[in-house]
């Protein structure tokens, strides 16, 4: 358990902390979402490219989305952006900076599952099988335009009666995964060189820009954060003193109510009475009846100036 | 657990050892990864040697950069090399002992990319089956067949299912022969790789080891006084937001009380906490007109200036006079945490 601890409380030492933690923990979830996801080829001629193109690109849409949801930061910059001027002045370079962070973060999840897609090749070898080039493989070239076409959008199913040991549907099959592996490790590529250059060119232009709206978005954040807690413990202290007023009004009107003689060492109530005057059955009753009923009004001026 | 703990302090002490960890970590992920890939030779003719050699040399060039990537010194390097002088000089060595870490410690996942993947044998056998030496393994002579169809034919060796040259030459053969060739070229690679990184850490301390310690000591000061600052400047930013907070509550419910005409609430002696915390506000209209001003209209990025405290701990001249007495004793208090 403190092992959990030691790692939670390091990734809890700041915002970004945490939310690099959640952008990991998307990406393992989409790569965990795409091995268990049973894909299952239609192999008919137009279905092929809606089914294998709507795989590889549906989901990337909704883990985008899903990176934005859990990003408190989102909500943060939305606030601020919105938030009319007032006597603080609004400087857009925090929210753009704010808004470039947040988007990138949220663009890793999608990118690893396109990459495991194309490298796992089943989604684009579904996509376009229908559209590989007859001529170059034996099998396919002497046959009419529409078998061909129904052939050739059967090749991702291996199962089929027809296909089942067709060695042209190998070679087409190899052909499609060897492309889309291909355009998997050049996205990677590609991805991979622009952070690279992202990452060490930006200390060359507007290093102390970058650096003051940081420091402002991250003031930002903590501000928002204390704001909440702030009001989080006024309102319990708040509410304490509601209750409490409540309480001992409840315990006067009983016990003007009430005709009983007064308790032997009720005198002497030198320290706090935690029944608070009301003790049986019917008191309790009426005490939940009236909280129920009639809640006392949000006003403690009265009990806070005692 | 304390060991544990230990190992972890020890990670993070510096950026170094950081490194060290994602380093390995990074390596390990670059044999699951290779396992995890499954290699499909597409076995046409010109195909193959694309997509061998693409699976050699591309991934380790991605894994490379991301070994730089996840570099948080790569940023801190491009800083220093981009400073303005200033008042600090600069020393082009520190900024090469850094260069030079960094770039390392990224070569170890590709290294190992490299060596799993001649030692697996797939790559070289699907990119240079068509090179194979007929004559000596098999019968050249036996069909004859074009340049081109003979190329075809054997781009199909890595392929078990879609192979028909068994005549021309056994695809057992072939695939021996190749992987036979793949193994010796990872093991040359590995024995490679492990002599330049003995010799430069045992040559090293030969040569420039006085330059090689100054080198290294300011590259770690400059990369513990990075993170002093940003701790700093968060700590900072946390006081700033407390103080702003506290008078923004303060104002608001002196200007309530203002509009209120209420005559003015005696500074009770002994108010117990409870009542300080509650900020002034103890109302709902109150806390609305709170919480919308907050959205409205947040208070400026400038707190009061910080009033001199006196031998009673009340505040001297200067104090704005709106503030009743009070919550000034509170600012008071408060400025002295700051």
């Amino acid at each position: 358990m403190d092992r959990f601890r030691m790692i939670f409380q390091y990734f809890q030492s700041n915002s970004e902390s945490i939310m690099n933690g959640i952008c990991g923990l998307l990406a393992l979830a989409s790569v965990k979402m795409y091995t268990c996801f049973d894909f299952s080829c239609p192999c008919l001629p137009h279905y092929n490219m809606a089914y294998g193109l709507g795989i590889m690109f549906v989901p990337p849409v909704a883990l985008f989305l899903c990176g934005l949801i859990l990003n408190r930061q989102s909500l943060v910059m939305l606030e601020e952006w919105r938030r009319p001027q007032g006597h603080r002045r609004k400087d857009l370079a925090v929210i753009r900076y704010m808004c470039s962070s947040i988007t990138q973060r949220a663009m890793v999840a999608p990118v690893v599952w396109i990459i495991v897609t194309l490298l796992d090749g089943k989604c684009l070898m579904c996509a376009f099988s229908s559209s590989v080039d007859p001529e170059k493989f034996a099998g396919f070239a002497n046959t009419s335009l529409v078998q061909v076409q129904q052939m050739l959008a059967k090749v991702p199913c291996k199962d089929d009666e027809l296909m089942r040991n067709n060695t042209s549907r190998k070679a087409v099959s190899r052909y499609l995964r060897c492309w889309s592996q291909a355009l998997g490790w050049s996205i990677l590529l590609i991805l991979i060189i622009a952070a690279f250059l992202a990452r060490w060119l930006r200390p060359c232009f507007n290093q102390a820009t970058l650096l003051q709206a940081r420091h402002w978005s991250n003031y930002i954040d903590i501000e928002q954060k204390i704001f909440e807690e702030t009001c989080c413990e006024h309102s319990r202290l708040f509410a304490h003193k509601c209750i409490l007023h409540f309480f001992e009004s409840m315990q006067q009107e009983i016990k003007l109510h009430s005709f009983s003689l007064p308790r032997e060492g009720e005198g002497a109530e030198g320290k706090e009475d935690l029944l608070r005057g009301i003790t049986d059955q019917d008191q309790v009753n009426k005490l939940l009846k009236m909280w129920y009923y009639e809640k006392p009004p949000l006003d403690v001026s009265q009990v806070a100036q005692r | 657990m304390d060991k544990f703990r230990m190992i972890f302090q020890f990670l993070q002490s510096n950026q170094e050892s950081f490194m060290n960890g994602i380093c390995g970590i990074m390596a390990l992920a670059s044999t699951q990864m290779y396992s995890a890939f499954d290699f499909n030779c597409p076995c046409l003719p010109h195909y193959n040697l694309a997509y061998g050699l693409g699976i050699l040399l591309v991934p380790p060039f991605i894994l490379f950069l991301l070994g730089f990537v996840l570099n948080n010194n790569i940023s801190m390097l491009a800083e220093e090399w981009r400073r303005p002088q200033g008042q600090r000089g600069k020393d082009p060595s520190v900024l090469r002992y850094m260069f030079c870490s960094m770039a390392q410690r990224a070569m170890i996942a590709p290294a190992v990319w490299v060596s799993v993947t001649l030692l697996d044998g797939k790559c070289i056998t699907c990119a240079f089956c068509t090179s194979v030496p007929v004559e000596t393994l098999g019968n050249a002579s036996h069909a004859s067949l074009s340049q081109g169809e003979m190329k075809r034919v054997l781009a199909r060796i890595p392929c078990k299912e879609l192979y028909n040259g068994q005549e021309l030459i056994a695809s057992e053969v072939a695939v021996r022969y190749l992987r036979c060739i793949s193994q010796a070229l990872g093991w040359c690679f590995v024995l490679l790789m492990t002599t330049l990184a003995f010799l430069v850490r045992s040559l090293r301390p030969c040569f420039t080891q006085a330059a090689f310690l100054k080198s290294r000591y300011w590259s770690h000061y400059i990369d513990i006084e990075r993170k002093l600052f940003d701790e700093t400047c968060a700590e900072h930013a946390r006081s700033f937001a407390k103080v702003c907070i506290q008078q923004f509550f303060e104002g608001m419910s002196m200007d309530l009380v203002a509009a209120r005409c209420h005559l003015p609430r005696k500074a009770p002696a002994d108010a117990g906490e409870a009542a300080e915390k509650l900020l002034g506000i103890t109302d709902q209209g109150t806390m609305n007109m709170a919480l919308k001003s907050w959205h409205r209209c947040k208070p400026p990025l400038h707190l009061h200036p910080p009033a001199l405290p006196s031998g009673n701990g009340w505040a001297g001249e200067g104090q704005p006079p709106v503030h009743p007495p009070l919550p000034r004793r509170e600012m008071v208090a408060h400025y002295s945490c700051v």
